[in-house]
């Protein structure tokens, strides 16, 4: 069985997934535009919890919550579905095949084999589509992939149900209902809303004060755990950064991509001018990460380095809740 | 980030021909996509990230070697698994399966248990009791 699945490459798995279901079902919306109204932009430090034994940094909202929001904010229904049992799981995506309905999945990086051994770690928010299968595989179309690509029963099965912190437990999702019109007007609104909500929020480890906690703790790191540990702890947040298009830089410009678009929806060329801003702000992203590869590349064991590496993300913790304030009063 | 900008590195996934794609603006300053091969700063990110795991498998290595560890100590690392990890696969407690990290425990274990742990590291339950390393 295969459904007349179309697949576009995208620099985020889930935005990619929620905008090639849509394409699929007949509603043309673009990344950026799943990522904007979705609030996709996000940044929360999480203490007491360790990542790969690295701090634990996210520069994104819960697995799941970008379609959901989307789907809200569209007014479209999506089933979602997680299984305790296995069985039931093939079941539910074999139906769905059969009627010709591809399926957005949750799935664990860890086993996909198509991907570079590098990347294969144990971490359980990746998406992918499913699209059809033949008598030993699933076709599979990974967003973040150039083209179309395979995994046979057996190794769909194991990503569908990989264990650990978010485990997805087989969770397949999907569009079941789309309206004839959709008020992509009042979607933008809200997204952009929430996301300079989320930015701005009072709370210490969330959004731009996120950032400035994070930037206080580096400037900390070499001196409680020594430099050995400090390093590790930087290359580790940037990988969380930079890793396949999500956080820092590519988050940013694909939000500067959003806000573009928006400014022509919504004909408010203040939108314009502030996506160019965001482009800016992504560029400082980028040194950001250049910086910090520079120090656990060459090991470096002074401690300046560190704080002139915090002063920067404080640099532009600043410019962005500068940033978002504007934003909010563009929209308002 | 401008098109012409966007970093063509070699990298993890050059060596297999897979591009990423991102978003980039062209010349009159509008957003469009382009592919990249790959960024050295990502690059050394990874692989400082690879070689902390090698170290810690080296050190498993060692551990069980002089009896100070038991194997699945060993196979939980070389697997980029932490304690939280295997737990959820073998579908027990963290105490338990800490417990198990002592050879003295583990040379106890029945193969119920065993078959749990070789199932989630994809061995034989002979390859894990007799410790070879890959």
């Amino acid at each position: 069985m295969e459904t007349n699945f179309i697949h576009h490459q995208s620099a985020h798995c889930e935005n990619g997934v929620a905008s090639n279901l849509l394409k699929h079902n007949g509603l043309n919306i673009s990344e950026p535009m799943v990522f904007g109204i979705g609030s996709g932009l996000f940044f929360v430090y999480l203490p007491f919890l360790k990542v790969n034994y690295g701090p634990a940094i996210s520069y994104r909202p819960l697995p799941g919550l970008i379609f959901n929001k989307v789907a809200k904010r569209l007014g479209l229904k999506i089933k979602r579905q997680k299984f305790s049992s296995e069985a039931n799981a093939v079941k539910a995506l074999d139906d769905n095949l059969k009627n010709n309905i591809p399926s957005g999945l949750q799935v664990g990086v860890y086993n996909l084999t198509y991907f570079p051994d590098e990347y294969r770690f144990h971490f359980n928010a990746h998406n992918l589509v499913v699209y059809g299968k033949t008598e030993t595989d699933y076709l599979i179309s990974d967003p973040i992939m150039e083209n179309v690509t395979t995994l046979t029963h057996e190794e769909l099965r194991k990503v569908r149900f990989a264990k650990g912190a978010f485990a997805p437990r087989g969770q397949i999702y999907y569009p079941i209902q789309i309206p004839e019109t959709v008020d992509l007007k009042g979607a933008i609104i809200k997204g952009i809303k929430n996301t300079c909500r989320d930015m701005l929020a009072p709370m210490p480890i969330i959004g731009v004060r996120g950032m400035r906690l994070v930037a206080r703790l580096i400037r900390r790191w070499p001196v409680k755990h020594g430099t050995k540990k400090a390093n590790h702890y930087l290359a580790q947040m940037v990988r969380m950064q930079e890793e396949i298009g999500t956080g820092g830089g590519g988050f940013r410009f694909i939000y500067a991509a959003f806000l573009e678009e928006a400014s022509g929806v919504l004909e408010n060329p203040k939108l314009k001018e502030l996506s160019k801003e965001m482009t800016e702000i992504g560029d400082l992203w980028r040194d950001f990460a250049v910086e910090a590869s520079r120090i656990y590349k060459n090991r470096s064991t002074q401690v300046d380095v560190y704080n002139r590496i915090a002063d920067q993300l404080v640099d532009i913790s600043n410019k962005e809740e500068v940033f978002f304030k504007k934003l909010k009063l563009a929209i308002s | 980030m401008k098109k012409e900008e966007v970093p063509q590195d070699k990298g993890n996934l050059s060596n297999k021909n897979m591009k990423e794609l991102v978003y980039a603006t062209d010349e009159n300053g509008n957003y469009t996509t382009a592919l990249s091969t790959g960024w050295e700063p990502k690059t050394i990110a990874l692989s400082n990230s690879i070689d902390e795991i090698s170290e810690r498998v080296a050190i498993a290595k060692a551990q069980v070697e002089n009896n100070e560890a038991s194997p699945i100590v060993y196979f939980m690392e070389y697997c980029r698994m932490d304690v939280g990890v295997l737990s959820s696969y073998v579908g027990m407690w963290q105490w338990r399966v800490k417990r198990h990290f002592k050879p003295k425990v583990f040379a106890k274990l029945n193969d119920k248990i065993l078959q749990k742990y070789a199932e989630t590291f994809d061995i034989s339950i002979d390859e894990l009791r007799n410790f070879k390393t890959h």
